[in-house]
Formats: structure tokens, sequence, C-alpha cells
């Protein structure tokens, strides 16, 4: 039953996916791009640049986006809950230990080895992401020109701090451009 | 604060912050803080500092974390739903504007422009995480961070029992520290 295979991928985003931003790009890569094949590669980086652009964490934007695409809207609901509910669970158990004072030095024990970990994890999806987007096309040398030239762009403004939301926005721009330079040659 | 105020300042937030991680701490920490100043900064960063030892979307832990603290169970349940439905509406929207269009020639020009952009995006995140983690216990970091990054892109291993691995060497490794540390002293 789609809804429950649904209900366990989400579950598991949601349980492995620490440290926030980014970290679950790994984890929906693994589950859901490559061992369920719910989404193409290229349809992970849309949804992860549309992420930039919209409200709300990559996460929920993914689990509403497959579920949708799987089962309508029942499975937007039932994979976006799924993702929250780990999250919910050691949340409730935590706030009644913490909010009490104590602190928890096994869990600083493991964040201590689940960050840079999970930094490695990142690179590996980021390094997967900069080849689908810019190998995709069918010029010179498999580049994608208009993907290139965006991200040459943003490369150079987000170095120089500009903000996320912005240098995502001109992007489409630059894409827009090439794509009529495209369009009017031959 | 009421119940529907609590409610209606996470939904809106979470409905005008665009992108996921951390950007809606600030905005989440302003409302409650300066705005209502019904959580103090100290306890907004205890709430962070929780927030990021569980895993899942930031903006979730910290709703959820500011729900329990201003309100009970009852507020934690209310803020998981107002930080998730915004982003929930907004994808499901798009999606049916992805699935009739993302084969249109503009929009697909649009959407590799995008793609481009978040590769370069991506790609300067990773450094900056990676700077950040190797901050602390170097090599350890290291040999994590190269590890899982080699293991995710040459192999399919599963995910979530990297994850597993990554927090089981942070506490192993650190509690034999502690204990030959506390052996050197005595």
């Amino acid at each position: 039953m789609i809804l429950w295979e649904l209900f366990v991928a989400f579950l598991e985003v949601g349980a492995t996916a620490f440290g926030g931003g980014y970290a679950a790009l790994p984890i929906i890569q693994n589950v859901i791009v490559e061992r369920n094949q719910w989404l193409t590669m290229t349809e992970m980086t849309d949804i992860l640049s549309l992420s930039q652009v919209t409200p709300g964490p990559i996460a929920i934007n993914s689990a509403t986006f497959v579920g949708i695409k799987l089962a309508g809207i029942p499975g937007a609901i039932v994979a976006s809950v799924a993702t929250v509910i780990p999250q919910a669970i050691i949340l409730f158990a935590l706030s009644a230990i913490i909010f009490s004072g104590r602190k928890l030095t096994l869990i600083d024990r493991a964040l201590a080895g689940l960050r840079p970990g999970v930094v490695g994890l990142i690179a590996s999806a980021a390094l997967s992401i900069v080849i689908s987007s810019l190998f995709a096309g069918n010029s010179v040398l498999g580049l994608d020109l208009i993907a290139v030239a965006a991200f040459l762009i943003a490369l150079l403004l987000r170095y120089k701090k500009l903000d996320v939301f912005t240098v995502v926005a001109l992007g489409a721009l630059v894409g827009l451009l090439g794509g009529a330079v495209e369009y009017l040659l031959p | 604060m009421s119940y529907w105020l609590f409610f209606f300042t996470v939904f809106k937030v979470s409905a005008i912050t665009f992108g996921g991680g951390y950007t809606i701490v600030p905005v989440l920490k302003d409302e409650f803080c300066n705005k209502h100043q019904c959580i103090t900064e100290d306890e907004m960063l205890d709430i962070v500092a929780i927030a990021q030892s569980a895993p899942g979307p930031i903006a979730v832990g910290v709703s959820l974390l500011l729900g329990y603290s201003l309100k009970g169970r009852g507020g934690a349940l209310l803020g998981i739903l107002a930080a998730i439905l915004p982003p929930m509406i907004t994808i499901s929207v798009i999606y049916f504007f992805y699935e009739a269009f993302a084969t249109n020639y503009w929009v697909r020009a649009a959407l590799r422009g995008m793609s481009g952009a978040i590769a370069a995006v991506m790609l300067l995140a990773v450094f900056s995480m990676a700077r950040q983690v190797l901050k602390k216990h170097k090599l350890f970091s290291a040999i994590l961070l190269v590890g899982a990054f080699a293991l995710a892109w040459f192999t399919s291993i599963n995910t979530a029992l990297l994850i597993l691995v990554f927090a089981l060497s942070g506490i192993v490794v650190f509690t034999l520290k502690d204990l030959q540390e506390k052996g050197d002293e005595s």
C-alpha cells in the first residue's frame, strides 16, 4: 500500500536528518531517489531550488511533493506528518528532561560524531547536484551552458554573501535570458 | 499568550520565511522575544540548542519547543502544525503547476538556471560547514567527514546506517577520551 510505504520512507527521513537545513538532502537522495525511485535527480534538484524561494524546510517540501505525486493530498499529509513524528517524540522526551535543567552528555557526544559525518554526506549530495545540474545539456561537452552561466554567477554572488533567495531568483532570470538566447540562435 | 495568537504567530512566520534551515530562527526570536516578550533570549538559545539535538527540520523543532514552553503539550502540537501547514499548502499548489509546466520551454529554462544557482549555493555551504566542523576535534572530525563522503559517493550504503555509525563513534570516542583524562588525573 503506497500510503504505508510513504509513511515508512519519510519516517526514516525524519528520524535521520540531523543538523537541519541541507542535512535532509543526502537522506532524501538515498531513500526517495535511489531506493524507491519516486523522484529523478532532476526533480529533486528542482524541489531543492523551489524550496529556496518558497516557505518551509526542505524535508517538508519534499515530503509534500512526493506524497502528492504518489497518492494525492492524503499522500502529502501522510508523508509530511511522518517526517515530523520522530522529531516530535524525541523532543517531547528531551524537553521533559532538559527544561528541568539537566545536561545531556551522551547526546553531546553523539552530536560530535554526527556533525562532521553529516557534512560529508551533504558534500556527496552537493556533488551529485552539481553534476546533474551542470551536465544535463546536449551542447558542448554535454554541459548545460545555461546552468553553467547561472552556476558561475551564483558562485560569485553567494561568495559575496548575497542571500540565497536572491541568488536562486537571479538564477531563474539567468535561465530565462539564456533560454531566450538559445531560442533565437539556430 | 493565547493558543490562537501562538498558532497565528508561528503560522505567519513560517509562511513568510523562505528557504529552510536556520533562516526561520531569527524571525521567530524577533516575534517571541521582542514583539510579544513571552520568551527571554536565554530561553530562546536553549530552545535552539535542544532543537538541534533531535533530527528533523529546525523550524519544526523550534516551533514545537516554543509551544511546549508557552502552553505545554497542546502548544507543542499546535507549534508543529503551524510550522508545517504553510509549506504543505504552498508546495501542493506548486506541484500542480510543476506537473503542468515543468516541460514548458521557458519554465525548464528558468529551472535550469535555478539548478545551476542552487549547485553553487550548496557547494559554498559545504565548504563553510566543513570549515565549521573541523574547528573542533580536528583529526576525528576530518576522518568522519572524508569517510562519510567516500562511503556516500562510492557505495549505495544505507544513509540511516551511516548516521547511526556517526552517532555511535562520537559516543565511543569521547567516552573513552573522558575516561582516559579522568584516569590521568588520579
